[in-house]
């Protein structure tokens, strides 16, 4: 049957060759200034990451002990870190899971300046919202892979182009949870905000987010959690850190390596997304309306 | 009307939901179904044509069932809600042609609102709470708490400041919203069903202290509620509307006494009497005898016309002296008619004024036969009201009650008449 092959409707061949080329002269003449466009980025992960690694480790591990502690408050789960992060160091990863820590606070901190000022101005305008919402979709479906590429030849291998994969990666639940907080907040509480005269600003700072803030913390969380699972992905594209050991125990036939740096992947998981939740329930009870 | 500004007018407002709603308002204005409008155009009519004019110092009551379109009126005054047609008149400024700035001065200083599930902020504690709309205002935060804790104290919770809304019961969590409202000093209040989620014996509480606030702040209340006895209680006048429209407008004895419609008729029927009729309305005239003529002869004789058991003694005024009950004048021991100088010989006679509901009137009469005395402001007689009276009169419908009123009405005139 002739219908068994679509019909040739435009020249698709023609119309990919025009997209790489046209992405090639944007490489060409643009990729030394995006370069530098994002070299303060560049400074701000080196700095964490330096700093981490300045610190006494066991200055590390009492920090985030203590963080622990005033998140759960409870000193066996505290404890539990300081062990966990213990581990991590004692089989000789110390340094890549600092590296680790560092990508993964430098895409949530970003993700956060971006995605909360974004979630609010969605719950602001409809019209927005119905233009952002099929292009975060895309952000979570899109093959990481599609991405990946063109981002190592716009700055070529290494930490940019990673933080910037996780960023595409990691960024989308922190703008829908800040949106859909927002829009949750009780009709009458607004209601009642506006009766007394508060402005668009006060109504944002003085409802808005405080009330919507234990569903954006769950986003930030999200986001932390995203960024976190990208490490090895990331380090395909020279993200180091833990995500390196574990290619590198891919291509060495390492299992004992992969494993190891794996576990401390998932040790890290555990010890941020406690605290975060823990510290997202306080808030939480704080604010339970009860009624 | 008085010629009176009025402190709020509203003057043929509509309010048309929908996508163009202006596009439909002549066909509204010119009288269209609900039913056609929203099959022919897709717009829903909530309020249609309202005038209604509230006076400085009152409590004015809009009473209507859900979709009756009572809470979308009263957010228009604060353009909470903003109307498709009409003007609305605050101190004779048009609230709809405000700007920003004006607007909200006006929610600011003029105007505050309670809301029915409270709409208190859950993360702030109560003193907050209370401060907010000050706080808003831009009022210092150390003024702003000590004008709000006197708030708080006013309304009962003294000792609650630092509590948050959570860990208060429904009728405190109300009493913070009230305190909110009052502390912005603001000359107007609104409140949008606000005891309709308590309740029954919290919601009572609650009316009785509004009632006593307002007995001193006299502020403007307008008030929604879908309770006729709520209505009538708190009102000093009442608006009922239906599907957008008004049915009737007056005050509570006008509603109960003279329904306009089947509808307001039928809401009528279910109403508490005893919280709306005054003994004033059933008081008849018992047999009475001046002080100064006063004889164990006579008592008789004006016992016996009567047919009653009690004689109501009244001085050279028309004063209320005291009462005698036939058990009494057998009691005496001598026929003397010096026993009537003594007034420690009467028995107590209960007295209250014309406006006296029923409903406080009745434990007066909890353990005695004697009818209560009505008295004016100065305790001059005017009638009497035994219990089984008040109890007949709280059984009665809106017609049988109108034909005693009437009645009622001549009698205590024809004792002020018989004393002056």
């Amino acid at each position: 049957m002739a219908d068994a092959y679509f019909p040739q409707i435009i020249n698709a061949r023609e119309l990919r060759l025009t997209i790489d080329h046209s992405f090639n002269w944007v490489v060409a003449n643009f990729g030394e200034q995006l370069e530098l466009a994002f070299l303060p980025v560049l400074k701000m992960l080196l700095a964490i990451q330096n700093f981490l690694l300045w610190l006494p480790w066991y200055v590390v591990i009492l920090a985030v002990c203590a963080m622990g502690w005033f998140a759960t408050k409870n000193w066996k789960v505290s404890l539990g870190f300081a062990a966990m992060l213990f581990l991590t160091g004692a089989v000789g990863l110390w340094e890549p899971t600092m590296a680790t820590i560092a990508l993964m606070v430098t895409a949530t901190v970003i993700a956060i300046i971006i995605g909360i000022p974004l979630g609010i101005t969605m719950s602001r305008s409809n019209r927005f919202q119905s233009v952002m919402l099929p292009i975060l979709d895309i952000m979570q479906t899109m093959p990481i892979f599609v991405y990946l590429i063109p981002f190592v030849m716009l700055f070529g291998p290494g930490k940019i182009p990673a933080l910037l994969s996780t960023l595409v990666f990691a960024l989308p639940p922190v703008i829908r949870l800040t949106n859909l907080g927002i829009r949750q907040v009780d009709s009458e509480v607004m209601e009642a905000v506006t009766s007394f005269g508060a402005t668009p600003r006060q109504r944002l700072l003085t409802a808005q987010m405080p009330l919507a803030m234990p569903t954006i913390m769950a986003g930030i969380n999200q986001t932390t959690m995203l960024a976190l699972s990208m490490v090895v992905i990331a380090a395909l594209i020279g993200g180091g850190g833990l995500g390196y050991q574990v290619l590198q125990g891919i291509q060495r036939l390492e299992i004992s390596r992969g494993l190891m740096a794996g576990i401390a992947i998932v040790f890290l998981a555990i010890i941020f997304d406690r605290i975060a939740q823990a510290y997202g329930r306080r808030m939480q009870q704080h604010l339970n309306l009860g009624g | 009307m008085s010629a009176e500004q009025p402190k709020i007018a509203i003057e043929e407002v509509y309010k048309v939901f929908g996508p163009d709603a202006a596009s439909v308002m002549d066909r509204v204005r010119d009288g269209i179904g609900k039913e056609q409008l929203l099959e022919e155009t897709g717009h829903t009519i909530g309020l249609r044509n309202i005038s209604l004019d509230v006076q400085q110092g009152e409590t004015f009551v809009v009473m209507g069932l859900s979709g009756s379109g009572k809470s979308t009126l009263i957010r228009h005054l604060n353009r909470l809600i903003e109307p498709t047609g009409g003007r609305i008149l605050i101190d004779g400024d048009d609230v709809l042609k405000m700007n920003e700035e004006q607007l909200l001065d006006l929610r600011r200083h003029k105007m505050s609102m309670v809301f029915q599930r409270f709409a208190l902020l859950p993360h702030k504690t109560v003193l907050e709470n209370a401060a907010y709309g000050l706080e808003l205002a831009g009022v210092k935060r150390e003024e702003a708490h000590e004008r709000a804790a006197r708030q708080i104290d006013l309304v009962g919770l003294a000792g609650f400041e630092q509590q948050y809304p959570r860990q208060l019961s429904g009728g405190m969590q109300q009493r913070v919203g009230l305190a909110r409202a009052l502390a912005t000093d603001a000359e107007i209040l609104l409140m949008d069903e606000a005891f309709s989620a308590l309740d029954p014996l919290i919601r009572t509480d609650m009316q009785d202290q509004l009632l006593d606030l307002q007995s001193t702040l006299h502020k403007t209340i307008v008030f929604i509620t879908h309770d006729l006895d709520e209505a009538l209680r708190i009102g000093d006048h009442i608006a009922i509307l239906k599907d957008g429209e008004l049915r009737q407008f007056g005050t509570p004895e006008e509603i109960l006494l003279h329904p306009a419609d089947d509808y307001v008729t039928r809401f009528v029927q279910d109403v508490n009497r005893g919280r709306v009729v005054t003994v004033g309305s059933i008081a008849s005239q018992p047999p009475t005898l001046r002080l100064d003529q006063a004889s164990f002869k006579l008592a008789r004789e004006r016992m016996t016309e009567a047919e009653s058991d009690v004689v109501y003694v009244l001085d050279g005024h028309g004063r209320l002296a005291g009462v005698v009950t036939r058990e009494l004048l057998e009691q005496a021991r001598s026929e003397d008619d010096d026993w009537w100088r003594q007034r420690e010989h009467y028995a107590d006679a209960p007295a209250t004024e014309m406006d006296t509901v029923i409903e406080k009137m009745l434990p007066m009469v909890d353990h005695s036969d004697i009818p209560v005395a009505v008295v004016d402001e100065n305790g001059r007689f005017l009638g009497a009201v035994s219990r089984h009276t008040a109890i007949s009169a709280l059984a009665k419908s809106p017609d049988e009650l109108r034909a005693d009123a009437r009645e009622g009405a001549a009698a205590t005139q024809g004792v002020g008449e018989a004393t002056a």
